[in-house]
């Protein structure tokens, strides 16, 4: 059986750590900052990330931290870790960034932003700073909606070779205006990941 | 088990799966040099779309008074013509229709026409207005994995059909060029100024296609597979943990996904292994190096991007189907491009048709974001 281990809901403005709030001083753009100072810091990359990676990087570093799993941070263990993600506006906030850099006028288009223009490059920044060798997904659906998502997850976690997962919504329609909610699940763990328990913590205001 | 119904390609060389399959054993590509199109300053490669042809056909075959986008046309088209074939009920709620694609309708980025509307920008929205065109009601589940995106979708059709809910998938890629995406392959200097040469010791680079590609797949009880049905066997994904834009120098996550979907088969019976080949140094060199730690050099391999150029999303969907149709006919197709072997692993490959008994084959693909992906097929002989 799944269980949900912990999980968060980083959005614009606040921070929730299974329903409770930890103290914030900044909103948007600036509380990924502010939040990558207080609880990471020494990883320059986060400063070349688009929005979304932004997001899921720091949403992901803040679950690790939380729960100081060091079953994810030990040798090959990593091999049967997933990630599985979705979202509704794809990398759309960075595609228009991009968009602007290749107008007839003002051509100048740059690798460094045209990477971001694939939403599964978050998955990428994840795994690298994790050591993460198991699958990593991105899927694209028209709205939220725990059914999908629960039918995704689940039947992706039956697959043999993957044990645990960082799975959720991460949707980021410009660089102040997001919303992560990201479940750490195992087959450990208490709190069943089942279709209720996850629209309770999808729909969690 | 999960077996292939049916099939469809559309793409510059032909609008049906088997007109494509012909064309490439005669060797054809409508791979080609573009000078200024879409005000683009550099000229570049590409396998594009007559736009004409393509709606001429579409209209011949599609009844519509619908507003829709290029990559809506040929993503209807392509699953139109095998949802006839496999001749299911597309409405029915034990239906999924699974998307791959990485860019869809972003070319509305640009766009001054407001009846389209740009919400069609987003791909969940574009997928619905898919579905709801052959009357599904299901949410549709866009893939979007980079350039694995297409072998990632039939993955998901696999593990979704494992479950009750669902008796059929209909898993479609596609892609549509643009100066988004090839300005972008400019800048990261990827793209060549000659057609594509796939592990070729003069490769520099890849060349940008267009295409869609359908299967569906069903629900099929053991005891009921025949010969000739393809069966997604198991599939496997993995990331590099390494780069968000550069290959493994380890090959790392695909030698993981190899081995993983090998691991319950005996490789003798394994056909060939279908590449990603993109034709870049570091992804050719990449797989040469993950087949090689897999053990499987003894493994024939092809590449089929100097037939289509990289289509992208729908690059796993295509070059599964070829594959499939290659093996029905006893052979493994040729690597248009390639002439000398010019990667650090001896691999088996050819410019010239290989013949094969064998009925098994592994799809191999590599994306930005550092994430492979193997799948293996099986042909239903082989296996009961």
């Amino acid at each position: 059986m799944l269980g949900i281990k912990n999980w968060i809901n980083l959005n614009s403005s606040s921070v929730f750590f299974k329903g409770t709030r930890i103290a914030t001083d900044a909103y948007g753009k600036d509380l990924l900052v502010s939040l990558y100072r207080k609880y990471i810091n020494g990883y320059p990359k986060f400063f070349k990330m688009d929005p979304l990676s932004r997001l899921g990087f720091v949403a992901c570093e803040l679950l690790f931290n939380s729960e100081k799993v060091e079953t994810l941070q030990t040798d090959n263990l990593n091999e049967d870790s997933c990630l599985i993600l979705f979202n509704k506006s794809a990398s759309l906030a960075n595609d228009k960034i991009y968009n602007e850099t290749i107008d007839n006028e003002n051509y100048f288009p740059s690798p460094s932003v045209f990477v971001y223009t694939l939403p599964n490059i978050v998955t990428g920044e994840i795994a690298i700073k994790n050591k993460i060798y198991g699958e990593t997904s991105f899927y694209v659906i028209d709205e939220l909606d725990a059914t999908t998502i629960f039918n995704v997850v689940s039947s992706s976690m039956s697959d043999t070779n993957n044990n645990r997962c960082i799975c959720g919504w991460l949707e980021c329609s410009n660089e102040d205006n997001f919303n992560a909610i990201l479940l750490m699940i195992d087959k450990t763990s208490d709190t069943l990941f089942n279709i209720e328990n996850l629209r309770n913590i999808l729909n969690y205001k | 088990m999960i077996v292939k119904l049916s099939d469809n390609i559309v793409s510059p060389l032909g609008y049906n799966s088997i007109d494509n399959y012909n064309n490439l054993c005669t060797g054809n590509s409508k791979l080609k040099l573009y000078e200024g199109l879409w005000d683009i300053p550099e000229p570049f490669i590409a396998s594009l779309f007559i736009n004409e042809e393509l709606d001429y056909v579409f209209n011949k075959h599609i009844p519509t008074n619908k507003l829709l986008t290029k990559f809506e046309k040929i993503v209807i088209l392509s699953a139109y013509q095998a949802i006839k074939e496999a001749d299911i009920d597309a409405s029915s709620d034990r239906v999924i229709f699974i998307i791959s694609s990485t860019k869809g309708n972003i070319e509305l980025l640009n766009t001054s026409d407001n009846r389209i509307g740009n919400n069609r920008l987003l791909l969940g929205t574009s997928a619905k207005i898919v579905s709801e065109f052959f009357g599904n009601k299901n949410n549709p589940i866009v893939v979007s994995n980079a350039c694995i995106s297409g072998a990632c979708a039939q993955l998901l059709a696999l593990r979704l059909l494992k479950t009750d809910l669902y008796d059929y998938a209909i898993v479609i890629g596609a892609d549509v060029q643009s100066k988004f995406i090839v300005s972008g392959f400019q800048s990261f200097k990827a793209l060549s100024m000659n057609c594509c040469k796939p592990f070729d010791k003069d490769r520099d680079g890849l060349n940008v296609g267009e295409g869609a590609g359908t299967i569906i797949f069903k629900k099929e009880k053991d005891n009921n597979i025949s010969n000739k049905d393809w069966i997604l066997d198991n599939g496997a994904i993995n990331n590099d943990a390494n780069h968000i834009s550069g290959p493994s120098r380890t090959g790392e996550g695909s030698y993981r996904a190899l081995t993983k979907v090998i691991a319950d088969t005996d490789i003798d019976k394994i056909a060939m292994i279908n590449v990603h080949g993109t034709a870049t140094l570091y992804n050719d060199e990449m797989e040469s190096i993950a087949i090689s730690r897999a053990g499987l050099l003894n493994i024939p391999i092809n590449g089929l991007k100097g037939y289509y150029g990289h289509t992208m999303g729908a690059a796993g969907i295509i070059e599964t189907i070829l594959s499939q149709y290659s093996l029905n006919n006893n052979i493994i197709l040729p690597t248009r491009g390639y002439s000398e072997l010019g990667v650090s692993n001896k691999l088996i490959i050819s410019n010239k048709t290989i013949e094969t008994k064998k009925r098994e084959f592994i799809k191999l693909l590599s994306g930005f974001g550092g994430c492979n992906i193997a799948l293996l097929y099986k042909q239903g002989g082989t296996i009961c």
